[in-house]
């Protein structure tokens, strides 16, 4: 049987990066096989690759036995890859049959056949077994519901080589459940070839035949997954053992910092509470949509809290903006680091120093001496990598960028740190200094950290105690350190 | 070649090459372009304009646009003019006249951070009220201030050490705008709420007091430069100053100012005002038709634009 694709020998570079070093990665009809690595392995790029969006500089592409030789989005999707990203590229504005047929809706007398569109659009819902209205607008419908669309999509493209890039982390269970059903189906009874990415191991070994493991833009490891181990499969992607992931801690915990209570929103927190003391490095647990971002957000007066009661240090406050936050000694990593962390387009220096520019106010004026002092400490204390300080932040890795968010924070005398996913979109080596960071601002300087991530084993390698969330309400507060990924998981997702 | 050649020039550096080269271009085109009568009326142009073209890049930082400021000059020009016809002194008049272009700057700074209407809609709104109240106060004709414009005449038409009055004005104005924007906590909200409204927000500014404050400058300035205008032309027009508002977007877009907020001097809109006097008094030498001129100067918004972009995407 020929291949469905055969990518061989594929390298890329990127200024002062080798992304992928002769990459060889190859898919049967009817393969599901896992592509996993940490962020920053080379799966992106491979799979960019495979669409079409990036061309490699070396390497052969292969389609069903025929050699691509110029490879554009376009062209690919024409042989049948369909690439789902995990941030869905969707027109929240148009309905469900236009995002399925788009490009291609039939047309009667140079006008849209309407009723024929959507016929077309729901018989494809139907074979994949899920229910939606074609006319629905996209922006009505739940993650899920969007990412069975996106498969529709490419199903009426008759994709026949589908790349689903993390499409769980979104995801509840049971949609995950119905999402595995529809792959299985499309690859047993259609030949459909699926190469899956996910940083979640235990889907890896649910779903796929076979798996590719990238580690530094290198394939670590090519085989069946059934003749792999969770340990394993941790040691190839990392490189190391998996206890070296995460700093050791030495917890010197001291006086409550930080306690909410009954916290509730409009939409999402239902009488959430939670405390934090000095030195403590706390983590809060949820699958999407349970509310962590909210409660971080609320605590620092980001968004409007409907009622609930806030004690920083033993005093009840007020927050309801995050001004009055900062004033309070709150600190906020946001999720979004690009939108909300950064000014992408100003410097290194202008970010960090932007929560605490009276520090450098002298008669009014602010003194470019005093701020490139201060700037120049906290790169050299936070190892941020940079030419320079005047260096704009949109050209610093995920990492880097983190780092200066964090010392921002530091700069402004955060003393009650709230991070949002600190470590998304950071590099394994980068993530180990964020922990490390982490770590020392909570022990050496004895801030309270409450962090809020969708990796459990960075909340378990790392964190003191942990809160659980379910659909707004704190269902779960555990020792971090004698706690299981099984019993976490348990208070996240039960009922 | 041309996009490694691009990529390590500095900022500014396009500009300021720009600059000579159009200096060099001019003089040749016409020998009394180096002359020094000519020079200070460039100078005095650059004056008139830059004023609502540094007024315009507060604004544009923060991703905002004035629509206005057009408006603006007429009716405090108008506005001016009739308080001068009422023999209220030169003293208490300029004060009003600046208090209402705050006003009306005010205004727009209102409906664009608390009502959270589209600053292009808000000023095109008030762009053609303002028009409006202009008109209704001179009622539809021009206000002659009479014998007190000789006193007034100084501001926008008179001299000093030889130098035309708005020269130091607009002097002054570009000194303190410099170091709002570069050395004061107010200019840096500026360029961060210009670079991400949000992230400002999570950084403890305070937006809509930001963009409130930025349209009150760009109101003030306007209303600056319609004093000035008044001076110079000793009478209140109700019709005068139409297309100020594009001419101001084009100086500070030249001048290296993003439409997309978070970028942009007031260096770099001295230079901008600078190239569009320079382009206009050497068409104005060679005898080109004010028509003509007006084509050139579209053609130049495009170029600038269509280079800054170029220097952009080559990052």
């Amino acid at each position: 049987m020929t291949a469905a694709l055969k990518l061989e020998h594929i390298s890329k570079s990127f200024p002062g990066v080798r992304a992928l070093a002769d990459v060889s990665f190859s898919l049967r009809p009817g393969e599901i096989r896992a592509l996993v690595g940490e962020n920053g392995a080379g799966k992106s790029t491979l799979m960019k690759i495979l669409s079409g969006a990036y061309s490699a500089d070396e390497g052969r592409i292969e389609l069903f036995g025929e050699h691509v030789v110029d490879p554009t989005p376009a062209s690919m999707i024409g042989r049948g890859v369909a690439v789902i990203y995990q941030e869905l590229a969707q027109a929240p504005h148009l309905t469900v049959t236009e995002n399925v047929l788009m490009g291609r809706l039939p047309m009667r007398a140079g006008l849209v056949d309407w009723p024929r569109a959507h016929r077309t659009t729901a018989e494809v819902i139907t074979r994949l077994g899920f229910e939606v209205d074609p006319r629905a607008r996209i922006g009505d419908l739940s993650v899920a519901k969007r990412q069975m669309v996106e498969i529709a999509k490419a199903i009426a493209r008759n994709a026949r080589i589908i790349v689903l890039d993390e499409p769980s982390a979104v995801l509840a269970q049971a949609e995950i459940d119905q999402l595995f059903l529809i792959i299985r189906q499309l690859a047993a009874e259609d030949g459909v070839a699926f190469a899956y990415i996910s940083h979640r191991l235990r889907e890896v070994f649910e779903i796929s035949d076979t798996v590719t493991i990238l580690r530094d833009g290198k394939v670590v490891h090519d085989g069946p997954s059934a003749a792999m181990t969770t340990d394993g499969l941790i040691r190839s992607m990392v490189g190391r053992e998996v206890g070296d992931v995460f700093p050791t801690r030495h917890p010197r915990i001291g006086a409550e910092a930080l306690a909410a209570t009954g916290l509730t929103t409009r939409t999402m927190l239902k009488n959430a509470g939670i405390t934090l003391r000095q030195g403590e490095i706390v983590g809060l647990f949820g699958l999407a949509g349970a509310g962590r971002t909210e409660l971080l957000r609320a605590i620092y007066g980001a968004d409007p809290v409907e009622s609930g009661e806030l004690r920083v240090k033993g005093r009840t406050v007020t927050t309801g903006s995050p001004r009055r936050g900062i004033a309070l000694g709150l600190g906020l990593v946001p999720e979004d680091r690009k939108t909300e962390g950064l000014f992408l387009i100003q410097s290194v220096g202008f970010n960090i120093m932007s929560a605490s520019l009276g520090r450098i106010l002298r008669r009014g004026l602010l003194s470019s001496l005093l701020e490139k002092q201060i700037v120049r400490g906290l790169i050299d204390r936070l190892h941020i990598k940079t030419p320079n300080a005047a260096t704009a932040a949109q050209n610093l890795s995920g990492g880097n960028q983190q780092k200066c968010v964090l010392a921002r924070l530091v700069s402004a005398g955060c003393e009650i740190l709230l991070a949002d996913e600190p470590t998304r979109g950071v590099d394994v080596g980068a993530k180990r200094e964020i922990y490390d960071l982490l770590v020392e601002l909570a022990e050496s300087r004895g801030l309270a950290i409450l962090m809020a991530s969708s990796e459990l084993p960075e909340i378990l390698g790392l964190c003191d105690r942990v809160y659980v969330l379910r659909e707004g309400e704190v269902t779960a507060e555990l020792d971090a350190r004698r706690t299981t990924e099984e019993e976490v998981m348990h208070f996240a997702a039960l009922h | 070649m041309m996009g490694a050649f691009m990529k390590n020039l500095p900022r500014g550096a396009g500009l300021a090459g720009a600059l000579v080269v159009l200096i060099v271009a001019a003089s040749f085109i016409s020998p009394h372009f180096l002359n020094p009568i000519n020079i200070l009326n460039v100078l005095r142009q650059v004056a008139l304009y830059g004023i609502l073209g540094v007024g315009m890049t507060f604004v544009i930082l923060t991703k905002g646009i004035d629509l206005s400021f057009g408006s603006t000059v007429a009716l405090t020009g108008v506005a001016g003019a009739l308080l001068l016809e009422q023999g209220v002194p030169i003293a208490l008049m300029v004060p009003a006249c600046l208090a209402l272009g705050v006003a009306i700057g005010a205004a727009n700074g209102f409906g664009v951070s608390y009502w959270r209407i589209p600053a292009f809609i808000a000023t095109l709104g008030t762009m053609v009220m303002v028009r409006g109240f202009a008109l209704m106060l001179a009622d539809g004709g021009t206000v002659n201030p009479g014998r007190h414009a000789d006193t007034f005449f100084f501001l926008g038409g008179g001299y000093l050490f030889g130098v035309p009055t708005p020269i130091y004005v607009f002097a002054v104005v570009c000194a303190v705008a410099a170091i709002v924007l570069g050395y004061t906590p107010f200019g840096r909200a500026i360029y961060a709420v210009g670079s991400s409204e949000e992230a400002a927000r999570l950084s403890g500014i305070n937006v809509p007091l930001v963009t409130f404050g930025v349209y009150a400058i760009g109101g003030f300035l306007a209303a600056l430069s319609g004093l000035i205008f008044l001076s110079r032309l000793s009478v209140g027009d109700p019709n005068s100053g139409l297309g100020l508002e594009l001419e101001a977007i084009t100086i500070a877009v030249i001048g290296g100012t993003s439409l997309f907020g978070g970028e942009g001097t007031v260096l770099g809109t001295i230079g901008g005002a600078m190239v569009l006097a320079i382009i206009a008094n050497v068409l104005n030498l060679a005898g080109v038709s004010p028509f003509s001129q007006q084509v050139v100067k579209g053609a130049i918004i495009i170029l600038a634009v269509l280079l800054e972009t170029g220097r952009r995407s080559n990052k």
